[in-house]
């Protein structure tokens, strides 16, 4: 077995460890976010992707590498974002504290509800 | 080592770390948004490291630069528009989207190369790796992509019966296992690489089609948990410790989630995976649960009992998202609370359609996050609650399980009948999941409202407003 597999057999089985250790901790009130949170972070198989384009040579392998970037930036991108709003939505109570409350530029509007509810 | 692959190295390891801290962050919603833009910014920190590795190691060729250029634009894009157009009632299914591209983008690396060691060596320490991120990879992207079409309603949220599936399962499992280990013994013939393919996609079919509506939970978390070991086995494949890292992070919050939910569900995750017992729920036959009389209440009577109470607990549970009804208890609750009443929102871990759901629902409905509490804190603060509202719950309100010999013996559940008075909105006495009798529904201090939970809790809204405004 090669040194380097080995490093990356030991990082692999401690970051196991760390992830069972920090996540345990999350309340239920997060899972949402938290699930969604991870699966972004699971976008970084685009560096994965960036770094297996050096390889590629052909017409079939420029096509999976294309196809591996659209699907990496868009689990990537849109997972971030996504978390993002919807950690924005939990909010505290409004009669705690007025003041200092939300952030002083609370967007206008929040972009209005799309109408997509015939899909459900 | 020069000193730029030190610092490349030093960069990745920052990102790790925090990726790390960004995920601990999550551990109280006042820092959960930091965390997420923390974990973002250290993305965007491992992506530009990449291409400055890549861009060294010179080996990409100018079309694969603008190819990748142009595929991260058109992804990113369509990322940020389904991110800011979605529905909160809609998020299981668009993290269950980002999750099969996630796996498909870990499938694809694992293809790239082995397609470009075609006819050469590949020693084993790259080509077992490959070949389990790429089964991982496939079985996540047809598996995520049916749970996404079932959440959606593309797809039958009934179990699906495929005949045969235990058999066709353990089939493909053989054949996914002969034919990686005949990639591995000749890394040359990329034959065995297509059939793999192949079988693992069948395979996730085969995985997400029996699943029941209400068992989705539980399926979500775990194919985040594959997307996780996927992405940790491109790491090992391309020799990459930042994916390693974060593959298995993520790899751990699936698994955590997956237990969770099962224990929530009182059911083994094997047990799910090997295909759900009864459908999706709510379409058992009605009657009276052993003979035993049912009281009956309208909006007006249900009202008064809320009007008059010093404590409420209301109960939402899957019904509740399927209805859409979050605004409408979100304001029921809001104009109780003006009224000096104290309400709170007990949520059982599997209420709504992924882990946290109805958290999320409620808090779009601008429901501030103190009320939530957990099954824990429900269970001691029912004994001293006047109302409990149960809206569109069943199996997580049910005493039996506290009795041995029943389908639900054993599961956590909310000691509903503990509140001195309780009030079920509900459209029929229709079985849930589990397809049990609910004895909540003939407790004698149990009323039994009879509506589609949207219909109801604004009927009762306006009966409180007329009673007490």
């Amino acid at each position: 077995m090669s040194t380097n597999l080995l490093i990356d057999i030991t990082v692999l089985v401690l970051s196991l460890l760390v992830g069972f250790e920090v996540i345990s901790k999350v309340p239920a009130t997060l899972h949402t976010p938290l699930m969604s949170a991870a699966n972004a972070i699971h976008g970084v198989v685009l560096v994965g992707v960036i770094t297996v384009a050096g390889l590629a040579g052909g017409p079939l392998a420029y096509a999976l590498v294309t196809l591996a970037a659209v699907f990496a930036a868009m689990n990537v991108v849109g997972g971030f974002v996504v978390t993002d709003r919807m950690l924005g939505m939990f909010r505290d109570a409004p009669s705690a504290d007025p003041a200092p409350a939300p952030a002083p530029a609370p967007a206008p509007a929040r972009e209005p509800p799309v109408a997509d509810d015939r899909a459900e | 080592m020069n000193t730029f692959d030190t610092a490349t190295w030093f960069a990745y390891l920052a990102c790790a770390v925090c990726f790390v801290i960004g995920l601990h962050l999550m551990n109280a919603p006042h820092t959960a948004r930091r965390g997420n833009l923390l974990s973002a910014g250290a993305m965007a920190v491992a992506v530009c490291t990449a291409v400055a590795r890549a861009a060294r190691a010179g080996g990409t060729g100018t079309v694969v630069w603008i190819l990748l250029a142009a595929g991260i634009a058109v992804g990113s894009a369509a990322g940020v528009v389904l991110a800011r157009r979605v529905r909160m009632t809609a998020m299981p299914q668009l993290v269950s989207l980002f999750n099969a591209v996630g796996g498909g983008a870990a499938l694809l690396i694992s293809l790239t190369q082995a397609l470009t060691v075609r006819g050469t060596g590949l020693p084993a320490r790259v080509s077992a790796p490959l070949v389990l991120g790429l089964a991982i990879g496939s079985v996540t992207l047809s598996g995520s992509l049916v749970a996404a079409g079932k959440l959606q309603g593309l797809v039958s949220g009934a179990p699906v019966r495929v005949p045969g599936r235990r058999a066709l399962g353990a089939v493909s499992l053989l054949a996914a296992l002969g034919t990686a280990v005949w990639f591995v013994a000749d890394p040359g013939d990329d034959v065995s690489v297509f059939v793999l393919l192949v079988v693992a996609l069948a395979y996730g079919l085969l995985l997400a089609l029996p699943i029941g509506g209400a068992d989705m939970p539980v399926v979500i978390s775990l194919l985040n948990a594959f997307t996780g070991l996927a992405v940790a086995m491109a790491g090992l494949v391309v020799d990459d410790l930042v994916l390693i890292i974060a593959g298995a992070l993520v790899g751990a919050a699936g698994s955590i989630l997956t237990g969770l939910m099962a224990k929530a569900m009182n059911r083994s995750v094997g047990a799910i995976v090997a295909g759900g017992f009864g459908t999706s729920g709510g379409t058992g036959p009605s009657g009276p649960a052993a003979g035993r009389p049912v009281h009956v209440t309208e909006a007006d009577d249900a009202a008064v009992q809320l009007a008059y109470a010093h404590k409420v607990v209301i109960v939402p549970g899957y019904g509740l998202a399927v209805a859409h009804a979050e605004h409408e208890v979100a304001a029921l609750a809001r104009f109780l609370g003006e009224r000096g009443i104290d309400v709170a929102f007990a949520i059982h871990p599997v209420a709504g359609r992924m882990p946290g759901h109805m958290n999320v629902l409620l808090a779009e409905a601008n429901v501030p996050y103190e009320q939530f509490i957990d099954m824990d804190q429900a269970n001691s603060r029912f004994a001293q609650t006047d109302v409990a509202l149960v809206v569109g719950a069943n199996d997580v309100t049910n005493p039996a399980a506290r009795r041995p010999g029943t389908a639900i013996s054993g599961m956590p559940i909310l000691d509903v009948d503990a509140a001195k008075s309780v009030v079920v909105i509900k459209r029929s006495l229709g079985h849930g999941y589990a397809g049990i009798d609910n004895d909540l529904f003939t407790n004698p201090r149990t009323s039994m409202f009879f509506a589609d939970a949207k219909a109801g809790l604004t009927a009762l809204l306006g009966s409180v407003r007329t009673l007490v405004g």
